[in-house]
C-alpha cells in the first residue's frame, strides 16, 4: 500500500510550484546525494585498485554526511566528516598508499571464494529484509517528524542525553578505546638496545660551552 | 530600474532564492581572491625587507601589480600531465584542495548581522572543512606517480592527522569558555573590552592553535610537504600553470581563515578593545586579521625548516598534553566560576 509522507492539508500531491523553495531544494539534495552515496558504495567494493576503492569510501562518507544534514543531524553529520573523512580515512589512504598491492592476486581466488560470498551477501539480505519490512520501519509506524525551530541545537539535546542518560555506556566506550590504544602501543614497543636515537630534551639543553670551545691562537710569530 | 524589478520579481522564487545566495557567495569570494593576490605580494615584499632586499618592485608602481603579471604567466602555461599518472585524479586534486578552502568561509562572520550562513554548529563546520583539505594533497601526491609527490602527500598526511588533534582540543577549550559553536556567539561572548577577550583565560591554547594552524596550512617552518631541500616541491612537484595556481589560492584562502579565526576566537573579532573609546566594526576585525597573516609571514622569514621527526614530536609529545592540561585548567575555572570569562 502506498501512504503519503505528508499529510498536509495541500490538496493532491505537491507539484514543482506548489512546494516552497527550500523543500524542493531539500528534495534535489536528497536524491542526489542518494545516488552518489549507493553509486560510491557499490564502487568501494567493484573498483580494481585500492585506492580508489577507499576514495569512494571517503565520497560514500561525505555524501551520507549530507544526508544527515538534511534530516537535521548536524552535529552527527559534521563529526561523520570530520572524524572519518578527515582522521579515519586519511590513515587508511596513507596506508594502502604505501603498501605495493597486487591486485593480480587479489582476483585469483574470485570463483573459489564466490559460494562463501553469496552465503554471506544471502544472510546480510534476509536480515536485512526482515528489518525492513517489519512494522517498526512502515511508514505509518512513526509520526511525521516536525521540523526544529531555527534555534534548536542538535549540538546540545545530543550532548544532554549523552552526558545524562547514556553516560555510563559513553563512559564504557571511552575505556574500551583506552584500552585499545594502550593494547596497541604496548603490542609495537619494544625496546631496542642497538638502534640509536636522539634525545630531545638533551638536545635542546646543550648549550654553547659544551660544544665549542675557542682556542687562542697566536698569529705566526715574527721574525 | 523598473523593467529589472519586473524581471526579478517574474522569477520564481526559487531562482531567486539561487541567484541571491549566488551572489552573496560572490561578495565573499571575489574579496577573498583579490586579498589572495595582494598577500603573495605582501609575503614576497615583507619577506624582502626583512632580509634587507626590496622584494619584487618592476610591474606597475613599485610592483603592484605584480600579482596579476603572476596570475597571467600562470593561466597561459601549459598543463602538463606525466606519463603514467592517473589522470583524473590529477586534475581533480587541486580543485579538492580548493572547494573546502573555500566552502569554511560560509559560516564566517565578519559582524553581529554580516554572515553567510548562521548556522548553529560553525566551530565544528570549520574543522571538518579544513580536514578535508588534506585530500587534495594526499590525492595530488599519489596520482603524480612521482616518488617526492608521494613522500610529500606522505608526509602531509601524518602532519595533518598529527595536528588537527591538538587543534581540536584547543577549540574544545573555545567552546567551553564559549558556550557554543557558533562563532557569532562565541564573539559576543567576548564583549566587554579588552580583559574579556579569550586569550587571557586560554593562552595555551592560543598558542597552540596557531601553531597547528601554521602546521595545518603547510606553511614554514612546518612545510615539510613541499620542504625544496629534501624532495624538491613534495606533493606538487608534478603540477603546472593553473592547476599549481589552485593549490597556491587554496593555502593562501587557509592562512587568511586561520588568520581570521584566530582573531574571532581568541581576540574578540569586531569587539573593539575599549568599547567606550572607539565602537565596534568590522574594520576591527579585518585589522587583528591582518596582524596574523603578518604573524605567517614573520614565521617564513624568521625560522629554518623544522625536522620531520621534530614536527611529530612538536605535535604528539608537546603540544597535545599541554590542551589537554589546559581544559582540566579550564574544568576547574568553569566549576569555580573564575570571572570575568568563566561566570
Amino acid at each position: 500500500m502506498i501512504s503519503t509522507r505528508r499529510s498536509s492539508p495541500r490538496i493532491g500531491r505537491p507539484t514543482l510550484l506548489t512546494v516552497k523553495p527550500i523543500e524542493m531544494i531539500e528534495t534535489i539534495i536528497f536524491y542526489v546525494f542518494a545516488v552518489a552515496t549507493v553509486v560510491s558504495a557499490c564502487a568501494v567494493v567493484t573498483v580494481k585498485n585500492p585506492v580508489h576503492a577507499t576514495l569512494s569510501l571517503v565520497l560514500t562518507f561525505f555524501t551520507s554526511a549530507v544526508i544527515w544534514m538534511t534530516l537535521e543531524a548536524e552535529f552527527l553529520a559534521i563529526s561523520l566528516v570530520l572524524v572519518y573523512v578527515g582522521a579515519v580515512m586519511v590513515l587508511f589512504i596513507f596506508v594502502v598508499m604505501m603498501l605495493d598491492i597486487n591486485v593480480a592476486r587479489l582476483r585469483e581466488g574470485f570463483v573459489r571464494y564466490l559460494p562463501l560470498g553469496l552465503a554471506v551477501a544471502a544472510i546480510m539480505l534476509l536480515l536485512m529484509l526482515s528489518v525492513v519490512t517489519s512494522d517498526i520501519f512502515v511508514l505509518e509506524a512513526g509520526s511525521e517528524p516536525v521540523p526544529k525551530p531555527a534555534d534548536y541545537s542538535n549540538t546540545k539535546a545530543l550532548g544532554g542525553v549523552l552526558y545524562t542518560e547514556y553516560v555510563f555506556a559513553f563512559e564504557i566506550a571511552a575505556v574500551i578505546l583506552l584500552v585499545a590504544i594502550i593494547a596497541a602501543i604496548a603490542l609495537t614497543m619494544r625496546k631496542r638496545t642497538q638502534t640509536k636515537y636522539q634525545v630531545p630534551s638533551d638536545q635542546i639543553k646543550v648549550r654553547k660551552a659544551d660544544r665549542l670551545r675557542i682556542v687562542d691562537m697566536p698569529s705566526s710569530e715574527e721574525q | 530600474m523598473d523593467f529589472l524589478v519586473s524581471i526579478w520579481e517574474w522569477l520564481h522564487e526559487y531562482v531567486q532564492y539561487t541567484i541571491y545566495s549566488g551572489v552573496k557567495a560572490l561578495a565573499i569570494l571575489l574579496p577573498l581572491f583579490i586579498v589572495v593576490a595582494y598577500y603573495t605580494l605582501a609575503e614576497r615584499k615583507v619577506i624582502g625587507y626583512m632580509q634587507i632586499r626590496k622584494g619584487p618592485n618592476r610591474v606597475g608602481p613599485k610592483g603592484l601589480f605584480q600579482p596579476f603579471a603572476d596570475m597571467f604567466k600562470l593561466m597561459f602555461k601549459e598543463i602538463i600531465i606525466p606519463t603514467n599518472s592517473n589522470r583524473y585524479l590529477f586534475i581533480i586534486a587541486p580543485v579538492i584542495t580548493f572547494a573546502p578552502a573555500m566552502a569554511a568561509w560560509a559560516v564566517i562572520p565578519f559582524n553581529d548581522t554580516l554572515v553567510f550562513s548562521n548556522i548553529n554548529a560553525g566551530l565544528l563546520y570549520i574543522l571538518a572543512m579544513t580536514s578535508v583539505g588534506v585530500y587534495g594533497v594526499i590525492i595530488a601526491g599519489w596520482a603524480s606517480n612521482s616518488k617526492y609527490a608521494l613522500l610529500g602527500a606522505m608526509r602531509s598526511a601524518a602532519q595533518i592527522v598529527a595536528y588537527e588533534i591538538a587543534m581540536g582540543f584547543a577549540l574544545v577549550g573555545v567552546l567551553m569558555v564559549g558556550g557554543s559553536l557558533n562563532l557569532g556567539d562565541i564573539v559576543n561572548k567576548q564583549a566587554g573590552g579588552i580583559e574579556h577577550w579569550f586569550f587571557i583565560p586560554l593562552l595555551p591554547l592560543f598558542f597552540v592553535y596557531l601553531i597547528s594552524g601554521v602546521a595545518e596550512t603547510n606553511r614554514a617552518p612546518f612545510d615539510v610537504a613541499e620542504g625544496e631541500s629534501e624532495i624538491v616541491a613534495g606533493f606538487h612537484v608534478e603540477y603546472s600553470g593553473m592547476t599549481f595556481a589552485v593549490f597556491f589560492l587554496a593555502e593562501y584562502a587557509n592562512m587568511i581563515l586561520i588568520a581570521m579565526l584566530c582573531a574571532l576566537l581568541f581576540f574578540g573579532g569586531w569587539l573593539s578593545p575599549v568599547p567606550g573609546l572607539i565602537g565596534d566594526g568590522t574594520g576591527w576585525l579585518f585589522g587583528k586579521t591582518a596582524v596574523f597573516m603578518l604573524l605567517f609571514l614573520w614565521f617564513r622569514a624568521t625560522f629554518p625548516r623544522y625536522r620531520y621527526d621534530q614536527i611529530m614530536r612538536l605535535g604528539w609529545k608537546v603540544l597535545l598534553p599541554v590542551t589537554i592540561f589546559w581544559l582540566v585548567v579550564e574544568g576547574v575555572a568553569v566549576y569555580f566560576k573564575i570571572g570575568p570569562w568563566f561566570d
